[in-house]
């Protein structure tokens, strides 16, 4: 994974290679039930109440801490090219959907090359003081020892995939 | 209000300030030489920036000379950090998930 934070600019650009073809990548960003699946950062969990993905149309999901804390966000689509590319606009949210600004602007780009598919993440932030509030809201917490727990759970998972 | 680092770098001014006085420590007017802004323009930013912590007054003879706090500065890396590692763990679990989804078309491939 690359991570690249421009201050001056204001922007985080993210690019990943997925060994999968785009359809699969796609559907995975797309799609609810699989979005929940991996998007929260363990411990947490990622609990989608509404998504509507089309243009005009909105994701509503909470993240949920180990206690049961849910911390709301608002994420509207502003454009979609099927298999290529989305434009969203981030916030976080109240319970009623209310969205407290500034919030940010993202765009995904979906690449494919030789069968895996490369995503390249623009997030584009009026405030790095918003960016700063996902650590304090308790995003992120003793992460050494979550690492430890997820390299445990992938290498348990990948030693069935290979059985 | 809450100040904080974030708020010190949100501003194209307060970087230049920033920039210039890593190099040496310096006085309310010298720093005010370098910009266009009114003295009291850099007066507010300087203010703004010692509440940020990032910057401390040293006072020396009749002078007062403000200095970069370079620790602080390094907490504005160490949080980018951890907003990396959101994006490490999530992806992660994304190659997770589809290593599961590609074996399982297979699998309905052979049904």
């Amino acid at each position: 994974m690359e991570f690249i934070v421009n201050k001056e600019t204001k922007t985080v650009t993210i690019t990943k290679e997925f060994a999968a073809e785009p359809a699969l990548v796609w559907d995975a960003y797309t799609r609810p039930e699989l979005l929940d699946q991996w998007w929260a950062p363990k411990p947490f969990s990622s609990r989608t109440k509404v998504m509507d993905f089309r243009v005009g149309g909105r994701r509503f999901y909470a993240m949920v801490s180990p206690e049961g804390v849910e911390r709301w966000v608002l994420q509207k689509y502003s454009s979609i090219t099927p298999k290529t590319n989305f434009k969203l606009f981030n916030a976080f949210a109240d319970a009623d959907e209310t969205p407290e600004l500034p919030g940010s602007d993202w765009d995904l780009n979906f690449t494919g090359q030789n069968g895996s598919t490369i995503v390249h993440i623009s997030i584009y932030n009026e405030s790095l003081e918003r960016l700063e509030r996902m650590i304090a809201m308790g995003f992120v917490e003793g992460t050494e020892a979550q690492f430890e727990n997820l390299e445990g759970l992938l290498e348990t998972l990948s030693q069935k995939g290979e059985e | 209000m809450r100040r904080d680092i974030f708020q010190a770098i949100a501003d194209p001014t307060r970087r230049a300030i920033i920039a210039l006085i890593a190099l040496n420590a310096m006085t309310p007017n010298a720093i005010a030489e370098h910009f266009d802004t009114s003295r009291q323009a850099v007066s507010k930013h300087l203010r703004i920036l010692t509440e940020c912590e990032l910057v401390t007054q040293d006072q020396q003879g009749r002078e007062i000379y403000y200095r970069l706090e370079i620790d602080k500065m390094k907490e504005i890396d160490e949080w980018l950090e951890q907003y990396r590692k959101i994006w490490e763990s999530r992806f992660e679990q994304l190659d997770v998930l589809l290593t599961e989804l590609k074996q399982q078309k297979k699998q309905e491939r052979k049904k």
